[in-house]
């Protein structure tokens, strides 16, 4: 069965190769790209096409690759034990499986996220070689080789926060997530908002792109936030020829909040000739 | 077939593995892709290059290794009628270029040189002023300057849509090499912070404690563990006004960028070289100055020291007291500086200028001389080397 996005996913044609790679040669797909282009969406909308269960590990600065494996839980243990507790003798009892034993435990083959993996401190990737490479792991607790019963297909995503060890990444595929080009976002638009006017998602389009284009934007404008905006925009019946005027006379778009969210570039935009930096000029 | 490409990888310094390549081959093997060049490209794409900077050097050395395969419209002689070239001539041409081609020997004269030279000419080419390419000097290629220049390839190519992904090389600003956004310039800055544990065991590690205490059977097993903290003090250094304007941009972006990232910041500007007084804010900076040298008493040398400056002025500017545009200045900017590199033993100093440019600079190199050679381009890749050093 082959990944061709979905109902509500565009994907391009490169992205469907890398998915398709990925599963059929068992492989990690690590994926990158500028902030909402869609990188955690796509595991959810992989295992919805493929009929796929999924399982989620959001990866945070303090998560410890050990969590995804699995965790002895001593304190529950400690507590037992001063309670007389006829489980405390087993020690299995206090073994919480982690995400990517789940993975590895589920019957069908499932779809694992590792969102945000350069969240976590630098030697997570490094402490996940093994596992990712043989699909298994060893629980010394228990003295007991966990084996995945099927590979499941894992997408990892990253914002580049930090470099990723080369170790890891040769055990990976690498998709980079481009902006999409104005094909491409019309499509999107599209199959979020089916009933749209086309006037509307073309006067949007202009707008959205030309405050993309601005230099100096701290923070661009991404695909998720067009969404939102565009929302806003059918909620307030905005018409296309207020966004055609505000387009064209370079004035702050209306509702700008859903695109811009930094003053400093609210600034920018208010007062286009005074570019960022100019206040340095002697 | 495709060892050579891997060599070609290789050498164009884009770190693949055999492992890698062994993955690609497996893939290929197992028919992921088909028969369809574009599919190929984004396959090898996937499986051999882990990171977008360096996606273009990839698209490069694809374009260059398959041209041979996909790529038939480089045999543009045979391509294009000659008389073409000539309707051309006379459609776009004016009066002043149809002069200067005469001046080469007239059309005939052009198109036969084109030839003699693509018969020569082995490989494809860009930038330089003799062979055909794209993006040089020379009269034959496209995207050029030379006014007497034949413009040829693009048009052509451009129905190849197999060529074309990668003829398009967008990821071209994501090179390493090229200038600095704010989102890479972030990224290089971020590595400066040393994230490590170090020193002795100093902070009660409670997970950590209860663990073991819990795996000894209750018995109290304290754990300790490292203190945390972000080491790294920065003292920066901002050229501001006269040759740096244009580049004023570029190190506000920095500025605001580094300001995120370090708890100890402290920043100052500076006027072409620093003398005894800097400041730190622009419009004060006549009546508001800090004595450089109460700078160096108060902050110690734990503190790594940037300058951003174009080194861009007339050498006295550097060598004589006096020589200041600005101010009289008892003692030459070159004490200052070396004092401020003795307090200092971990600095560095970004150039916004492009590297190729330096030497045409004679302050430039006096000033990297002066830094001991640690200046550094404004881009990612001299970004990187910077920081590296300043970590050592």
């Amino acid at each position: 069965m082959k990944f061709t996005g979905t109902d509500s996913y565009i994907a391009t044609d490169d992205l469907k190769l890398a998915i398709n790679s990925a599963v059929i040669l068992g492989r990690p797909l690590l994926i990158k790209g500028e902030p909402g282009t869609g990188k955690t969406m796509l595991a959810e909308e992989v295992a919805r096409a493929l009929d796929k269960p999924l399982f989620q590990w959001h990866v945070k600065s303090t998560t410890k690759a050990q969590q995804g494996l699995y965790e002895y839980d001593a304190v529950s243990r400690l507590r037992d034990s001063q309670l007389g507790d006829a489980r405390v003798h087993d020690i299995a009892n206090y073994i919480v499986k982690g995400k990517l034993w789940e993975a590895f435990d589920s019957d069908r083959q499932a779809v694992l996220l590792i969102d945000e993996v350069d969240k976590a401190d630098v030697e997570f990737p490094n402490d996940l070689l093994r596992e990712l490479d043989r699909m298994e792991f060893y629980v010394y607790e228990t003295r007991q080789l966990v084996q995945a019963k099927n590979r499941p297909v894992i997408i990892i995503t990253s914002n580049n926060e930090k470099e990723l060890p080369d170790a890891f990444l040769r055990r990976c595929f690498f998709h980079f997530i481009s902006f999409p080009d104005r094909e491409t976002l019309e499509q999107i638009v599209h199959v979020h908002y089916p009933c749209i006017a086309t006037a509307l998602v073309k006067e949007a389009l202009e707008v959205f792109l030309g405050v993309r284009e601005i230099p100096g934007l701290k923070k661009k404008p991404s695909t998720s936030e067009l969404l939102d905006w565009l929302k806003i925009l059918l909620a307030e019946q905005v018409s296309p020829e207020a966004l055609q005027k505000a387009g064209r006379e370079r004035q702050i778009p209306p509702l700008h909040g859903a695109l811009l969210k930094n003053e400093q570039d609210l600034q920018l935009f208010q007062t286009p000739s005074r570019r960022a930096g100019a206040g340095y000029r002697v | 077939m495709l060892i050579d490409f891997f060599l070609k990888l290789k050498r164009a310094g884009i770190p693949v593995t055999l492992m890698e390549f062994l993955t690609l081959l497996e893939a290929l093997e197992k028919r992921l892709v088909f028969g369809s060049a574009e599919e190929f490209y984004y396959l090898a794409r996937l499986s051999l290059v882990k990171d977008e900077t360096n996606f273009d050097k990839f698209d490069r050395v694809f374009m260059e290794y398959f041209r041979g395969a996909s790529y038939q419209s480089c045999d543009l002689i045979g391509g294009i009628p000659e008389e073409w070239l000539r309707k051309l001539q006379e459609k776009l041409l004016s009066e002043e270029e149809k002069r200067q081609i005469k001046a080469m020997g007239g059309l005939d004269k052009l198109l036969e040189t084109l030839k003699k030279r693509y018969e020569e000419q082995k490989e494809r080419h860009q930038g330089g002023s003799k062979w055909i390419g794209t993006g040089g000097t020379s009269p034959f290629g496209a995207y050029g300057y030379n006014p007497e220049g034949i413009r040829i390839g693009q048009a052509d190519s451009r129905h190849q849509r197999a060529v074309k992904v990668w003829d398009k090389r967008e990821f071209r600003d994501l090179d390493g090499s090229v200038e600095l956004g704010t989102r890479n310039l972030k990224l290089a800055l971020r590595r400066l912070r040393t994230f490590a544990r170090e020193g002795a065991a100093q902070e009660l590690d409670l997970p950590d404690t209860i663990r073991a205490t819990a795996g000894n059977a209750g018995f109290l097993d304290i754990r300790m563990i490292p203190e945390r903290h972000n080491k790294v003090k920065v003292l920066l250094f901002l050229d501001v006004g006269g040759s740096m304007d244009p580049h004023v941009e570029v190190c506000e972006q920095l500025f605001s960028a580094a300001r995120s990232e370090f708890k100890h910041l402290e920043y100052f500007y500076f006027h072409n070289c620093v003398y005894e007084g800097v400041w730190r804010d622009n419009r004060r900076r006549f009546d508001q100055r800090l004595a450089t040298l109460d700078l160096i008493h108060q902050f110690g040398p734990d503190y790594k020291l940037i300058f951003v400056g174009d080194a861009t002025m007339g050498p006295y500017e550097i060598n004589w007291p006096g020589g200041s545009v600005e101010h009289e200045n008892v003692e030459p900017g070159s004490t200052w500086i070396r004092r401020l590199l003795e307090q200092y033993p971990h600095a560095a100093w970004l150039n916004p200028v492009p590297e190729q440019q330096w030497r045409y600079t004679r302050s430039i190199a006096a000033i990297r001389q002066l830094v001991g050679n640690r200046m550094f381009p404004m881009t990612m890749a001299g970004l990187n080397q910077a920081v590296e050093l300043l970590n050592k």
